[in-house]
């Protein structure tokens, strides 16, 4: 089969591999129909995320069709339609009983090499290095599925592709962002990043009941994309000295109530800040540049919570925390526990309350892999998000 | 309140110590929850817990190696200009003095009588070195700065033997001397503590998570036959007697007198807090080849026993509650195009 393959920083190649197995009795095979590249990709594309080895193949944000399933898989039969959420999840252990499907116990078979790294492991993820189990990711013809019986979600013959394949990863995630928020009637909520996941964050505090939400960036049309579609009153960074003075003014001096980071490891500013997280972060003395963080910690209000889904890949440096602490800000993070959203937001997307598609800028073949990577990579062309056709 | 005070110095005076004796009764933690939990050297990392000592074993080994096998240069390193047959002779003395010192602080469970012997190396050094001084044919600036060093050095042999003095004598290990290597590890199982014994209890399970075991076989009268995968394809085999089994708390093992391989091991179970399923604490005893020092090398390729036990232990977790190992594609295969899965897994 085809697959995108890692073959070292923004290197990529689709190349002929050869076709996935089932290897537990819980697997299925599904062969791909559409799979997205996510902002995620991309730190992994700039080479980023360590324990990355050529020839892994990328993508975690997939649906298609089950042409296969392991003798334990009750739930689901050949030619079902179903969307993969992107952590691997068991279903059994505490982590997954208590629906916090990102942090299974069970699913990360290098979850050694995470305890050295993180101190404990988080759960497997498709195409997202081997530090999160080294599976198989789904920018692909055909790809491996674990636990089949828990994750993957069938989708009715009534909704396309491009309206449920985000219940992949980024409308949950974006999702997830606000609701950690915990959003009450008048909070006015800023995200850093109108990237995907920022515009579904967007869109999300709107759902969950925001009055105003700020968002953050420096290209305008996607500055434009998060007004026009999600609703947002937006501020070009590049174009004002300070975001926390104008958040305070567009807030009358409170501060947004809730702060969510879109952005993660590789934020960007003007100046000299830049400069410095740059240069350390070439030099390895940080691995991060915790920019947009930063900002949201010294913008958000009194007693308020920063959201925190942008990934941070390693260790970051000079981190407010005397601002965290004397404010009483509340820190809300993880990888989104995806299997959770799923189903609530399909029946959002059923009834109309959000139509995820607006976010799609590019359609391309998987052959076209390679250069999705990198006008999304260069934000060329206008690149929001990059869908891929596997057939 | 004064009557919660009260009952506090009671219970504290009657039982044979007080924990959280400023609640009230009713707020105090369950004694099982608060044993005393005392680190052990090294015991519940398997190897590793001093780095400093070790630093400074892996030290010894290396200075000694190029004085034994090049004596000359060291000579004219720490300033004899001419260095004679007598400087070589002393100074492969002065590198096989190091090489051992260095093995034993490796080799050691407790290695604080190792590090001792640095010290009393250093001393010796600085008298030499004091000697070589004292000659003015030699580079006084040269032998000045390698005593700079070694004062450095001993420092850190003084400041590694009094850290060292600080941990407890353990008891724990009796045989440690004979190069005997005991490693913990411990698990929490979402599953109640009968299941999770029940299926300890038949060893010929233990090959279904353990990956250096190829079968165990019950015999009888709580002995067992053990078949383990060794180096080359080979397998070594051994018997094991049970020496104590108490349903659902404890089931411990060791290998009958004789066998070619020592190996002892114990497990325990208890019900762990809230709805969290069962805690399991494993302890193994083993042999390994050349002592400590082979377990060290063993490190290098991920062979190192603790982590051994750490994967079966996540691989017993696997099983219990998933029914089966997880495998991703690079388990089964390293390197380029992980999703070609040959059908043997790799061992990590």
């Amino acid at each position: 089969m085809k697959a995108t393959c890692w073959m070292g920083p923004t290197r990529m190649q689709v190349r002929e591999v050869p076709d996935p197995k089932i290897l537990n009795r819980r697997d299925c095979i599904v062969r791909v129909t559409s799979t997205a590249i996510c902002g995620s990709d991309l730190h992994l594309y700039n080479g980023f995320l360590p324990m990355m080895e050529p020839g892994d193949i990328m993508g975690h944000e997939f649906m298609g069709e089950v042409v296969e399933v392991g003798p334990d898989v009750k739930n689901l039969k050949v030619r079902d339609r179903v969307v993969v959420p992107f952590p691997i999840a068991c279903g059994a252990c505490r982590a997954c009983k208590a629906e916090a499907y990102s942090l299974c116990e069970n699913s990360n078979p290098n979850a050694w090499m995470a305890e050295k790294m993180l101190g404990h492991s988080p759960s497997g993820i498709f195409g997202y290095s081997h530090l999160t189990g080294g599976f198989a990711g789904g920018q692909a013809e055909y790809v491996r599925v674990p636990f089949a019986d828990v994750g993957p979600l069938k989708v009715p013959d009534t909704l396309e592709d491009e309206q449920v394949l985000f219940l992949s990863d980024i409308l949950p995630t974006g999702y997830m962002a606000a609701e950690m928020c915990g959003i009450k009637p008048g909070d006015t909520v800023a995200v850093w990043g109108c990237g995907p996941v920022g515009q579904f964050a967007i869109a999300s505090a709107y759902l969950l009941g925001a009055e105003k939400v700020i968002g953050i960036d420096r290209f305008p049309y996607r500055l434009q994309m998060a007004s026009e579609k999600a609703g947002a009153v937006t501020v070009n960074y590049a174009e004002v000295d300070s975001v926390p003075d104008v958040l305070k003014d567009l807030t009358a001096g409170r501060g947004p109530d809730h702060c969510i980071d879109a952005v993660g490891a590789e934020g960007h500013t003007h100046g000299v800040q830049y400069l410095h997280d740059r240069a350390k972060q070439m030099m390895r003395m940080q691995t991060d540049r915790p920019i947009a963080l930063r900002e949201a910690i010294l913008s958000c209000a009194n007693g308020g919570t920063v959201s925190v889904v942008g990934v941070y890949t390693g260790l970051i440096d000079k981190f407010p925390m005397n601002a965290v602490m004397n404010r009483s800000l509340t820190i809300k993070t993880g990888q989104c526990h995806a299997h959770r959203y799923m189903r609530p937001l399909m029946d959002r997307i059923k009834r109309g309350e959000i139509d995820p598609t607006f976010v799609i800028t590019h359609r391309m073949s998987l052959d076209d892999a390679p250069r999705g990577y990198d006008i999304f990579n260069k934000k060329l062309e206008n690149c929001e998000k990059v869908v891929l056709k596997a057939a | 309140m004064a009557s919660s005070m009260e009952t506090g110095i009671e219970s504290s005076a009657s039982g044979s110590r007080g924990v959280g004796t400023a609640l009230g009764r009713n707020a105090r933690p369950r004694r099982e929850a608060t044993a005393p939990y005392q680190r052990l050297a090294d015991e519940d990392r398997g190897t590793g817990g001093e780095s400093l000592s070790d630093l400074l074993g892996y030290f010894s080994i290396g200075l000694g190696l190029a004085e034994v096998l090049a004596p000359t240069a060291v000579a004219r390193l720490i300033g004899i200009k001419h260095p004679n047959d007598r400087n070589r002779t002393l100074l492969r003395l002065m590198g096989l003095r190091e090489i051992s010192s260095g093995v034993a602080i490796l080799s050691n469970q407790q290695p604080k009588k190792s590090v001792m012997s640095r010290v009393a190396g250093d001393a010796l050094d600085l008298a030499l070195l004091g000697a070589t001084l004292a000659n003015s044919d030699n580079d006084r600036g040269r032998t000045l700065f390698a005593t700079a060093n070694v004062l450095a050095v001993t420092a850190l042999d003084v400041m590694a033997s009094k850290s060292l003095a600080k941990q407890p004598e353990t008891s724990a290990n009796e045989q440690m001397e004979k190069g005997i290597i005991r490693t913990k590890r411990s698990i929490t199982v979402q599953r109640p503590v009968d299941e999770v014994y029940a299926f300890w209890h038949d060893f010929q399970n233990l090959p279904r998570f353990m990956g250096h075991l190829e079968s165990v076989r019950m015999t009888g009268e709580g002995r067992s036959h053990w078949v383990a995968k060794a180096p080359a394809g080979k397998t070594v085999e051994w018997d094991a007697e049970t020496t104590e089994d108490r349903k659902n708390e404890v089931i411990a093992w060791r290998s009958l007198p004789g066998s070619k391989v020592y190996n002892a091991g114990e497990v325990r179970f208890s019900s762990a807090p809230g709805d969290r399923g069962t805690e399991l604490r494993v302890m193994l005893d083993y042999d390994p080849p050349f002592g400590k020092l082979g377990s060290k090398v063993a490190m290098l390729w991920r062979e190192e026993p603790g982590q051994q036990i750490a994967d079966d232990l996540r691989h017993f977790k696997q099983v219990m509650e998933t029914g089966e190992i997880v495998l991703s594609d690079s388990t089964k295969r390293r390197g380029p195009h992980p999703a070609k899965p040959d059908d043997k897994p790799v061992q990590l």
